[in-house]
């Protein structure tokens, strides 16, 4: 029996590095974004007192290494006019997981695909797909669509839509 | 907090050639180079000055939550989704109680039998449980949790339809 670890190193899904005091730094001054200045690395460089190459090397080893997945101008898709935000999620037989959520996470429109433990009995969903839609018709044609790639390992799928954002922050960890 | 029933949008005003090619084309692949602003206007052939303000402002509007790395989930420290099914008059006290932990960092309200789903992230999986435990404690309501075990979506952010509302 192999563990989760040893699964996931073999997928190469996850390639973990180990970040330091000062990877961490820069993770916490970066977090709720970069400055709107000309040289935005020197005030985060400026702050902990290095050299603002040092700051692009090491951010550029976060993203080589997936701890950064992107750096980017992050669009508000809500006041962007998609107001439907749906999680949709799936019970798959467990073989086939991997295969129908690589799928399903390389569908255009589906912005995270996760495969997740089921909670029985209450819960019976271990792939999740969230998709976001101008209004919750063009989302339910997004679950179709879905539907249509899993095919007959749809043993049951349902939809959740958001009713209120209660909170939401950047990533915080405290030490 | 944002009620999504009733909330306006932000000011519906059509986006220029300049802001929509900001929002579309820099999900990812913000420049890490000393002054990435003027590399970026580079590229769109205008200055830094007019890039920096119009960030400024789509910032401002709210049309952009933030320019910035997105980090991987439970690349640092321990995660999970977590799930309550909580009687409609009790679902905004435990909300707020749930709030008030700095480790959650998204919080929704979701019409399903779970109706409140949050993201947990603690330095570790000790801390993680004890803040899950502490939770049903003191709500008397039990929390389903679902750590993420694989993550299928190569996230490049998404094309953003103008065309439709835009």
């Amino acid at each position: 029996m192999m563990s989760e670890a040893v699964k996931q190193d073999q997928a190469g899904m996850e390639n973990k590095i180990v970040l330091d005091e000062l990877d961490r730094k820069i993770v916490e001054l970066t977090q709720s974004g970069l400055p709107l200045v000309s040289r935005p690395y020197d005030d985060i460089s400026e702050q902990l007192g290095i050299d603002p190459s040092e700051v692009i090397s090491r951010m550029k080893r976060m993203l080589d290494s997936g701890v950064i997945r992107r750096i980017a101008a992050v669009p508000n898709h809500y006041a962007l006019g998609y107001k439907a935000n749906g999680m949709t999620v799936w019970d798959v037989p467990d073989d086939k997981v991997n295969e129908l959520g690589q799928k399903v996470g390389q569908l255009v429109f589906v912005s995270h695909c996760y495969h997740r433990p089921r909670f029985l009995p209450e819960w019976p969903y271990n792939l999740f797909a969230m998709v976001h839609a101008h209004n919750r018709d063009d989302a339910r044609l997004l679950v179709d669509k879905i539907a249509e790639v899993i095919g007959s390992d749809d043993r049951g799928h349902d939809i959740l839509f958001s009713t209120q954002i209660l909170k939401k922050t950047g990533l915080r960890f405290n030490q | 907090m944002m009620n999504l029933n009733t909330e306006e949008s932000l000011s519906k005003r059509q986006l220029n050639s300049l802001e929509k090619h900001l929002l579309n084309d820099f999900q990812h692949g913000f420049p890490l180079v000393s002054r990435p602003y003027k590399k970026i206007a580079d590229e769109l052939g205008t200055t830094e000055e007019t890039v920096i303000d119009t960030l400024n402002r789509l910032q401002q509007t709210g049309y952009v939550s933030r320019v910035g790395a997105v980090f991987r989930a439970n690349s640092i420290g321990a995660s999970t989704l977590a799930a309550m099914a909580l009687p409609e008059e009790e679902l905004e006290q435990v909300a707020e109680l749930v709030n008030e932990y700095s480790e959650v960092n998204h919080n929704y309200q979701r019409e399903h039998h779970y109706n409140l789903w949050f993201v947990l992230t603690a330095s570790d999986e000790h801390t993680l449980n004890a803040i899950l435990d502490d939770i049903e404690h003191r709500t008397g309501h039990a929390v389903m949790y679902l750590p993420m075990i694989e993550d299928f979506h190569i996230d490049l952010g998404f094309d953003l339809d103008f065309d439709s509302g835009y």
